[in-house]
């Protein structure tokens, strides 16, 4: 016997409440990358890349640190979305599914991390 | 609990090439995502200094390198151009069977022509005298 309600049982169940945030945001980051990546890849390609001279001094601009910064963290958010979703779909098992949700998020929150320090000691210093 | 279905019941579906694309989404967003990470090992080499840079260089301009690069690069084009495919889908555009083939072979022309432009345009960025 219980005092819970069949409604009060079922409630909380069903959706955890956060998948239309998880859906929304990686449009937004989708979006976000469009105009950042267009930018980024054709400065790159303009550029000499063997001369570390040259992309240091490239990337070291104000304007091109920033931005540069932002598809960083822009890219980690949407790839960490992303593969949620794939380990989401295709690991049914708890324990492994928790585990590589885990890996994906510390391999994420380190790629967000050391890109944006490797910006910031290249503009700054 | 645990014997409800999960979604996606991949064996139940007739094949379809809209399907492929699909999954060519996923596969190579998760590529794009390893793409990501060799993003980040070359944005630490060069704060790291000339020495770290030439190596990451050199790494990037070996065989296998220049491979995982291409390789990179059509999976994050493709991956760019679907992804407009999709962002144009949530609008509730161009979900007829139709369109949503055309707009399909739509992306993978674009897709590859891209990827030649920008291997092209990288070789010579690259200082690579070979063609990739």
């Amino acid at each position: 016997m219980s005092l819970r309600t069949p409604l009060g049982k079922v409630l909380g169940l069903g959706s955890a409440g956060e998948g239309s945030g998880h859906w929304w945001v990686q449009r937004v980051t989708a979006v976000a990358l469009l105009p950042l990546t267009v930018w980024f890849g054709i400065s790159l390609l303009t550029h000499t890349l063997q001369s570390y001279d040259a992309m240091r001094g490239w990337i070291a601009q104000p304007w091109v640190a920033v931005l540069t910064l932002v598809l960083v963290l822009t890219l980690a958010w949407h790839s960490k979305l992303g593969v949620e979703v794939v380990i989401g779909d295709y690991v049914h098992g708890k324990g492994a599914k928790t585990s590589l949700l885990l890996i994906s998020t510390f391999v994420h929150v380190l790629a967000a991390a050391a890109g944006s320090f490797a910006i910031l000691l290249l503009a700054l210093s | 609990m645990s014997q409800r279905p999960l979604s996606p019941h991949i064996g139940v579906y007739k094949f379809m090439y809209t399907m492929s694309l699909s999954i060519l989404h996923r596969i190579t967003g998760c590529v794009a995502t390893v793409g990501l990470l060799a993003f980040v090992w070359w944005l630490m080499a060069l704060a790291s200094g000339p020495d770290a840079y030439a190596t990451a260089m050199r790494c990037l301009g070996s065989p296998f390198g220049k491979l995982l690069l291409v390789g990179f690069t059509f999976s994050f084009i493709y991956h760019f151009c679907n992804g407009v495919r999709h962002l144009v889908w949530d609008t509730g555009r161009g979900l007829e069977r139709a369109q949503a083939r055309a707009s399909g072979a739509v992306v993978i022309v674009a897709a590859v022509v891209l990827t030649i432009v920008v291997v092209w345009a990288g070789c010579r960025a690259m200082g690579f005298t070979e063609a990739a």
